[in-house]
């Protein structure tokens, strides 16, 4: 086990050397460089002043020294400096870090406790009304917009009803509650976040987690199970289930790039301060440090859930791991 | 043309992937009709009816401008219509040359192609979209590459996959016997027979573009007002979530009736274009 673990931690390293090229590609496609953009602001700033700035950046230097020299500095975490209040990339990204972690996993765990029973459920009744109705929302699932679904539930829970507050993660007067009523509107603030983001995953899981529950019921030891009159409960939870789980595992690696990118819409949509927001605020105000470091984290962040997922999957498939 | 025969009889065996199919139609009708069928100006600013909820002169109602939104969702159709399209046509491109080279060569070059679709697919995509965009500049063309570039990875993958196959089979060996060039072998021997995953992977890739169009502009960072698209009427529902409902509803039951059909169409092309259900159809 561990010597697999080591393996594929080794072939994560080109893989994170790509990543941090194609980042500082990408940043580098800007036409005019992030010292125009800083200081188009002012229009008082001197020839000197820009090259100051040149200087600081290393941006007098050929791109490829850029590259290593940048690579270098990031191995130690240093992003360098936002372009808008001039704070350590770092800080800005560690600070947001916690409320997205939090949010995605709390969606993920929704996404896991939702979407195997309606999966397991609609393939052990194929073709019933549940599967059919299940299939439908799928369907819709796959196709809805999440900032949609964000606004007509804010029209609903927000607006309408007035149940719920449609904005950030604490209300104003928080610091003058208890701690039971602080946690209650924590809850309450991330109830809409949540779900939302674990919209499109409850969909796409239960989906898949159908077909590979399907697959393995078709097996040959299932019907000897079934044969030797063993109760359906325990030829679904006990022979099925736990063979149609490994294909489910893999797709909980697969969905972490798409729940950090979703971040942007859905924390935006209901101001939380998180990653996805704080990517969005800096693209817009082109503070490139930031998107750098951002871009970076997040795919290396996704790189874990990848490993994660590879690692669960060789716990329950012995196979994987004695391969090779 | 037997083959296309059967193709359809198969597809239209599956009513809802029919009932796709004919919406996606009557979308690509009404967005090409645009000029005739909306009732306004899609611009067209009316100060004396900000704001107006649906009703008989404005059917579903007016924006913040006074603008007329039933003529603006069928003018942003025109929109979603594009950069679906194309965006699609170009990740079928990248992915088909990257994948039939990964599948055909194999070994080194197949590993270097399928690491770097690895590094691609690490990339929470729509984090590096909205970095590109930033940098660039937002409007339908940015929207329209920057969509195709980053999302061919499965084309190329299902792609290579077909070709690791379909390379060991006679015919490829005829060809080369006959001494065809590597080129040619590919893209007019190989490639016709590994294309079925990509129409079907094509057309959810359709409703994909459009959801991601429609988010980037409601972001701001899409097809800028006071052009219509789908995405930035939306952008104005938010900004009057507590006054104007219709705002928020309409655009979005566009966008989801559109990418449903879409992916009704892909549901059905993929049964349909399934070798493995084929056999019994052919006696």
């Amino acid at each position: 086990m561990l010597s697999y673990i080591t393996k594929r931690l080794f072939l994560m390293i080109p893989l994170i050397f790509g990543i941090t090229l194609i980042t500082f590609v990408v940043i580098h496609l800007a036409p005019g460089s992030p010292v125009e953009v800083q200081t188009e602001m002012s229009l008082k700033v001197s020839a000197q002043a820009k090259e100051n700035l040149k200087k600081l950046y290393g941006l007098d230097k050929p791109l490829h020294i850029q590259y290593v020299d940048w690579l270098k500095r990031f191995m130690k975490l240093d992003f360098g400096k936002s372009f808008v209040d001039g704070r350590k990339v770092i800080d800005k990204i560690i600070e947001r870090i916690p409320i997205t972690l939090t949010i995605n996993i709390l969606s993920l765990i929704l996404i896991f406790l939702v979407a195997i029973p309606v999966g397991i459920l609609s393939a052990t009744r194929q073709y019933s009304l549940f599967d059919k109705l299940s299939t439908v929302f799928v369907f819709v699932g796959f196709s809805t917009p999440t900032f949609w679904l964000a606004l007509l539930l804010m029209i609903l829970f927000g607006v309408n009803m007035g149940i719920l507050p449609i904005s950030g993660i604490q209300s104003i007067d928080v610091s003058e509650m208890g701690p039971f009523d602080r946690l209650i509107d924590w809850i309450k603030h991330l109830i809409m976040p949540v779900g939302v983001s674990a919209f499109g995953g409850i969909a796409g899981l239960s989906r898949y987690s159908r077909s590979s529950m399907l697959e393995v019921i078709r097996q040959d030891y299932i019907k000897t199970a079934k044969a030797k009159g063993l109760p359906e409960s325990v030829v679904v939870f006990r022979h099925a289930f736990r063979n149609a789980l490994m294909p489910i595992v893999t797709i909980l690696g697969l969905s972490v790039p798409g729940l950090i990118g979703g971040g942007v819409i859905f924390e935006t949509i209901f101001a939380i301060p998180g990653m996805g927001q704080l990517f969005y605020s800096s693209t817009m105000s082109r503070d490139y440090p930031t998107i750098m470091g951002i871009l970076v984290i997040g795919a290396i962040l996704t790189l874990f859930g990848n490993l994660i997922a590879d690692i669960s999957y060789a716990m329950v498939d012995p196979r994987v791991r004695v391969r090779k | 043309m037997r083959l296309l025969k059967i193709i359809g009889k198969r597809f239209s065996r599956n009513r809802l992937s029919v009932i796709g199919a004919v919406i996606v139609l009557l979308l690509i009708t009404v967005s090409l009709l645009a000029p005739f069928i909306s009732p306004y100006d899609p611009t067209a600013i009316d100060v004396y009816n900000v704001l107006s909820p649906p009703g008989k002169s404005h059917l579903l109602g007016t924006d913040d401008l006074g603008r007329d939104l039933l003529s603006r969702i069928i003018w942003g159709s025109r929109v979603s219509l594009k950069v679906g399209f194309v965006a699609v046509g170009i990740a079928i491109m990248i992915g088909i040359v990257i994948g039939s080279v990964a599948g055909f060569y194999g070994r080194r070059v197949d590993a270097i192609l399928m690491r770097f679709v690895d590094i691609m697919l690490a990339f929470p995509t729509f984090f590096l979209i909205l970095a590109v965009i930033a940098i660039l500049e937002p409007n339908i063309f940015t929207i329209m590459a920057v969509i195709g570039v980053t999302s061919w990875m499965d084309v190329a993958r299902l792609v290579r996959a077909e070709f690791l196959t379909l390379k060991e089979r006679d015919f490829v060996d005829a060809a080369r016997a006959i001494g065809i060039n590597n080129t040619r072998l590919i893209f007019r021997h190989i490639l016709p027979n590994a294309l079925s995953p990509v129409f079907v992977a094509a057309t959810f890739g359709v409703g994909g573009a459009i959801l991601i169009e429609s988010g980037l502009s409601f972001l701001g960072l899409g097809v800028q007002p006071p052009d219509p698209s789908w995405g930035n009427i939306l952008t104005a529902g938010k900004d009057n979530i507590e006054i104007a409902w219709w705002l928020s509803l309409y655009p979005g039951l566009a966008i989801l009736i559109t990418v449903l059909s879409y992916n009704l169409v892909g549901e059905g092309l993929r049964d349909a274009l399934d070798p493995r259900l084929w056999e019994a159809e052919r006696d």
